[in-house]
């Protein structure tokens, strides 16, 4: 316990705890745009796809936090975009394309991760590491959850009308183009902040189970953003918390933590909970 | 229901004038996708206050038309114009209202909050809605007998239900134009009888009500006017005019005709 204390006070202790309840946030607060949108798979598979990105950005301009960050969405949008050229120019559907795509950018990314000798470095990428987060990671991380907060409170009573029913949108005359392919930058901006606290594999998690919790308790969609935002922020610094004296990993932590919230929710809902079910 | 002495446009625009009443035309419309023609010079004109069926085989063009109306879609010929001015201008003039299908009922909203979206377009993205807004919002419940059930998600409410919401929506946006698609699918006798009154009541408050439907038997009883279509304008007029044998076989050919 002192240990835990010591390490409390230590610079990269901090970071670390910031690091968690920023990211948590962010992705918490954007993950109700994809539990609204029914875009979790998508956005799964577009997760994994930011790995050859990162790894070509390296590859050109070596280690930098900002080349890494333009490579990433540079992937995510050829992966997103390419599947559906692919879809509209041929028999195959999104999905089909999209699994094709990713899985194969996946392969590229992880074999010039390889050739670059950063093998030992993989594991971070696919699993995060928090701990390895500096002053300028955390920076891009208090960045994008601004952009991500100032866009959607803004733009909430078009943004709602949107998810709900863009058809209608479109006939009141809402972009309804433009919000969809902000929504698209958005959750690819917030998806490479949570690449280096839960990773590749796992960022998935964070971006669909604070939402998806919230969707079991609540009927406001509002609620659905601040309460993501709050479970997420929340739970990574519970994980944080976890983590160290049990010697977990942190990112897989998190990852637990919200899923462990979630199954509580699908019990124990008020209203939606397993145990409370009227029908 | 709506007072019936409470005339016409319920809505605020005291600009207006019901001398004529309001008239949507739509002048020689074309929509093609590439070389696929869906629609070809569709042609016709119609006041507020009557209730227009859009009848035709599957493929006809209906779903194109009301895309088109809906500003969904720009026609690659022709006009749609509201009062004499282009059509989408005038956004707010129109509601669209998706099929029943096309709705996610477990979307987490509810019926009040269904309501108050049909305040954006005077609203816009920032403005927060005043006591003006408000009262809309509210008369439209009462209207539709909804009040009571304004605090429930939209999935806990019954079909017929669900479409008074909607139309609820159309009400607090104060639209001249509604726009419907497929309405009557899926409901059952009642359910549809219910609709017809209520769409018809709507009508006659002054609105324009335009829907696509496919069942002719019931056309008739529903529908002041119809438009039948098969990519071109097979027939216009009042529904009795337009439901003939002859233009029946046009639009459809032999087997339906047999059937109904």
């Amino acid at each position: 316990m002192n240990d835990f204390l010591q390490f409390l006070g230590e610079p990269i202790a901090q970071r670390s705890l910031w690091a968690c309840a920023v990211i948590g946030f962010a992705n918490g607060f954007v993950s109700a745009l994809v539990v609204l949108k029914r875009s979790s798979l998508q956005i799964g598979t577009i997760s994994c796809a930011l790995l050859p990105g990162i790894a070509l950005a390296i590859l050109l301009f070596g280690l930098m936090q900002v080349s890494i960050l333009i490579g990433a969405v540079l992937a995510g949008l050829m992966v997103g975009l390419g599947s559906l050229f692919v879809s509209r120019t041929s028999k195959v559907d999104q999905d089909t394309a999209l699994s094709i795509i990713h899985t194969s950018a996946f392969a590229i990314g992880y074999i010039i991760l390889v050739q670059l000798g950063l093998q030992q470095k993989v594991d971070d990428w696919l699993f995060g590491s928090i701990m390895s987060m500096g002053n300028t990671d955390l920076w891009i991380a208090y960045a994008i959850s601004a952009v991500a907060v100032l866009s959607i409170t803004a733009l909430h009573r078009p943004l709602i009308i949107y998810l709900f029913d863009a058809k209608a949108a479109a006939a009141m005359g809402i972009p309804t183009r433009a919000f969809s392919y902000g929504i698209f930058a958005l959750i690819i901006l917030v998806l490479v902040s949570s690449l280096q606290a839960v990773g590749a594999f796992l960022t998935l998690g964070l971006l669909v189970a604070p939402a998806a919790t919230m969707y079991l308790l609540t009927n406001r969609a509002g609620l659905m953003f601040w309460g993501g935002g709050l479970i997420g922020g929340l739970g990574s610094v519970a994980a944080f918390f976890l983590s160290y004296p049990l010697g977990w990993h942190l990112g897989a932590t998190i990852i637990v933590v919200l899923g462990v919230t979630f199954l509580l929710a699908y019990i124990f809902s008020p209203k939606y909970g397993l145990l409370c079910k009227k029908r | 229901m709506v007072s019936e002495h409470e005339h016409i446009c319920w809505g605020h625009d005291h600009s207006h004038h019901h001398h004529g009443g309001h008239e949507l035309a739509v002048q020689q419309v074309s929509a093609r996708y590439g070389d696929v023609v869906a629609l070809e010079s569709i042609d016709f004109s119609l006041h507020c206050g009557h209730t227009l069926a859009l009848i035709g085989p599957n493929g006809a063009g209906k779903s194109t038309l009301i895309n088109l109306l809906a500003g969904l879609q720009k026609p690659t010929a022709g006009n749609i114009l509201w009062n004499g001015n282009p059509l989408h201008n005038t956004r707010h003039e129109i509601a669209y209202m998706p099929q029943r299908t096309e709705v996610d009922w477990r979307f987490p909203i509810t019926v009040r909050e269904l309501v108050e979206m049909g305040r954006y377009p005077a609203l816009g993205m920032w403005r927060t809605p005043n006591r003006h807004d408000r009262e809309i919002v509210e008369k439209a419940l009462d209207a539709l007998q909804l009040t009571q059930l304004q605090k429930r998600q939209i999935g806990e409410l019954s079909g017929g239900q669900q479409q008074r919401a909607f139309l609820a929506r159309a009400l607090a946006q104060e639209a001249h134009i509604l726009l419907l698609d497929e309405p009557f699918t899926g409901l059952d006798v009642p359910g549809m009888e219910s609709l017809g009154e209520l769409l018809q009541s709507l009508a006659s408050e002054g609105r324009l009500i335009i829907a696509s439907h496919h069942d002719l038997n019931s056309a008739p009883r529903i529908f002041s006017h119809s438009l039948l279509l098969k990519k071109r304008r097979i027939a216009f007029g009042t529904t009795q005019e337009v439901l003939t044998a002859d233009n029946l076989l046009a639009a459809f050919g032999q087997q339906h005709i047999t059937r109904s």
